[in-house]
């Protein structure tokens, strides 16, 4: 029965997969008793992009993963992975899915390789592919000379790999990364970068990541902030950062109260001196400076400062995105749904 | 997007997991009792220290015992305590490794196997007939000690016992799981175990006969424990190998319904059965979780 079925639907999906998004979302909802966690989210993440999804800490954001991961069934709505329904083929969205959870999900007490070969098993990959998969994934998380260690001995940053090459074992098209960097030193998460660069290019593969590091989001092509259960804002990066602020061209002259009349009174621009020097608001900082020294000014230093993603997200949630704190939300439920 | 992409070293290949009904669901069973004698293997201490307890039983308490309990029929109060520290031996280790799948739950590894494409029954399936596999090793290893309870190394007992110690094994693991799948702490599981075992362990006419002089209600209860059944089965088994003589007199009676002796077939029976509805639950309960 499940044979017959599964079979006609992969044939749909992968028919799909050249037009339709990885992820598509449409009035998703989800209740915990009295706490709505999601309340109406549409989204959708076209094939191939790298897509961030941001949010403080009980938005919502483990709960819509959950969602799309198959682990918990919506309230209301419906969502769709690799064009396959998360409650109607959970099976085949399993399939088509990579996962690396913030938590480790590895079995320490056994061997790289046999972690990996675990995998392959429990997802029916076909045997005969499975050697040269394995020294394929093995290799591009440079595991390759530590695959017959346990995991127990390994550094925080090669488990975490070993779980990425896992969750790319059976070629997901979708790879859901869940704070994957967490706890990691900035070198591991640099290299971790990498390798995730060369597989979306090699895999051509969509990659969902959360991330509270400012420096990931920036890498993303688009980011949706989620706040309350709710996505209060969705674009690129540059978007996001040209919605809520201006560039601000920090300017030191050796007199900097007569400088900052000479810039208020020359150029069309908001201006205000301080101790720092003269601060410039503007929609364009880098073209800003040129006519600075069209105006004839003794300049000793200028910085351009952008808005940063920290901006965009404290400007739509109130919170910084690198501490966001759980809101005062009541205990009980909350505690037992995020496990 | 990746057609501009720089010679990609991996094909942009079609999702590596092909659906395979039935046969998948059997490799995913097949795998998840892989790990458990892959990591059974790897903890060499644990599988010297689990022969431990049937060795306190058999030689302590067994020898003791020896001196108050009034042997008749020719047997040894040991060759009547072996079948039981048997089971009970299997048992512990049989529950004790079903619940590590509490400690996969707390070590992530569960999500693991929660998330992947099999139906969860799969993933319970392959635990229990895992744990009971290490059961059976275990089993086998206190098997090899008969002799010291005066009972013969015959093939046919030997293979009869492996077979019953696989069962009784089977069935408890089914308990184990039942309750690993709803307590989900480590704290809570360890002590709810011990207080589960031990009451079982007692009442399963491992340590006395339960056709002699005991009060009706220890028979009752004692009589509505399933795993009575599989001591009794593995007690009639091998006393039925004992040289003419040592029949055991009263200390083996078998299990008696208002008069009516239990057969063999029937305890097997009543064993696989409780073993087999266990299961069931397991799977059940399993397939509700997060």
């Amino acid at each position: 029965m499940i044979g017959m079925s599964v079979h006609t639907l992969e044939d749909a999906g992968t028919e799909l997969s050249a037009g339709t998004p990885a992820i598509r979302i449409r009035g998703l909802e989800k209740r915990y008793g009295a706490l709505q966690a999601v309340r109406g989210i549409d989204l959708e993440v076209p094939s191939g992009e790298l897509f961030g999804f941001l949010g403080p800490n009980g938005a919502g954001k483990s709960t819509t993963i959950k969602i799309l991961c198959t682990l918990v069934r919506p309230t209301a709505g419906t969502a769709a992975v690799a064009g396959f329904d998360v409650v109607k083929q959970r099976t085949e969205v399993r399939r088509h899915i990579g996962l690396v959870f913030q938590e480790p999900t590895l079995d320490e007490y056994l061997t790289a390789e046999q972690n990996l070969r675990f995998h392959a098993e429990i997802y029916g990959m076909s045997r005969t592919l499975i050697p040269e998969r394995l020294d394929a994934v093995l290799d591009i998380v440079g595991l390759t000379d530590r695959r017959n260690d346990r995991v127990a001995t390994f550094s925080g940053g090669m488990k975490r790999r070993l779980e990425i090459g896992r969750g790319l074992l059976h070629s997901p098209r979708v790879l859901f990364l869940d704070e994957p960097t967490i706890g990691l030193d900035p070198q591991s998460r640099v290299t971790l970068w990498k390798y995730v660069d060369q597989l979306r290019v090699q895999e051509s593969i969509t990659v969902f990541l959360t991330t509270h590091y400012m420096d990931e989001a920036e890498r993303c092509d688009r980011i949706a902030i989620i706040d309350q259960g709710e996505i209060v804002v969705l674009g690129t990066p540059a978007g996001l950062k040209a919605s809520v602020g201006q560039d601000r061209v920090r300017v030191r002259t050796g007199d900097d109260a007569a400088a900052g009349e000479i810039i208020a009174g020359g150029l069309d621009a908001k201006v205000i001196v301080t101790d720092l020097g003269v601060d410039v608001f503007t929609d364009d900082g880098e073209g800003f400076v040129p006519r600075l020294f069209e105006l004839g000014l003794t300049v000793q230093s200028v910085t351009v400062t952008k808005p940063t993603l920290d901006d965009v997200f404290l400007a739509y949630t109130g919170n910084r995105i690198d501490d966001a704190p759980a809101r005062s939300l009541p205990p009980g439920p909350w505690s037992r749904m995020r496990r | 997007m990746t057609a501009t992409s720089p010679v990609p070293e991996l094909q942009v290949a079609p999702v590596l997991a092909p659906s395979q009904g039935v046969w998948h669901e059997v490799r995913a069973i097949k795998v998840v009792w892989k790990r458990d004698l892959i990591r059974f293997r790897n903890e060499r201490a644990r599988i010297f220290s689990s022969l431990m307890q049937p060795l306190l039983f058999l030689f302590v308490l067994g020898k003791g015992l020896a001196a108050v309990v009034p042997t008749t029929g020719g047997t040894d109060y040991s060759t009547f305590l072996f079948p039981g520290v048997l089971i009970t031996g299997v048992m512990f280790t049989a529950v004790f490794s079903a619940i590590s799948i509490v400690w996969d739950r707390e070590f992530g590894f569960l999500r693991e196997m929660l998330v992947a494409p099999v139906r969860r029954s799969s993933i319970v399936i392959g635990k229990c007939l895992g744990s009971a596999t290490i059961a059976t090793f275990q089993g086998i290893m206190i098997l090899t000690l008969a002799g010291l309870a005066h009972i013969p190394y015959h093939p046919m007992l030997l293979a009869g016992g492996v077979v019953l110690t696989f069962l009784v094994a089977f069935t408890v693991t089914a308990f184990g799981l039942v309750l690993a799948v709803r307590v989900q702490s480590v704290q809570t599981v360890m002590p709810v175990m011990q207080l589960l075992l031990t009451p079982l362990m007692f009442l399963s006419g491992s340590l006395f006969p339960i056709g002699g002089n005991i009060p009706v209600w220890l028979a009752i209860v004692t009589k509505l424990n399933p795993l009575s059944y599989g001591v009794d089965a593995t007690r009639t088994l091998f006393f039925s190998f004992l040289p003419p003589g040592a029949t055991g007199g009263a200390l083996v009676g078998g299990i008696t319904w208002f008069g009516w002796l239990v057969p063999v077939w029937l305890s097997v029976a009543i064993v696989l059965v409780t073993g087999l509805v266990l299961l069931t639950v397991a799977c059940f309960l399993f397939s509700k979780t997060e």
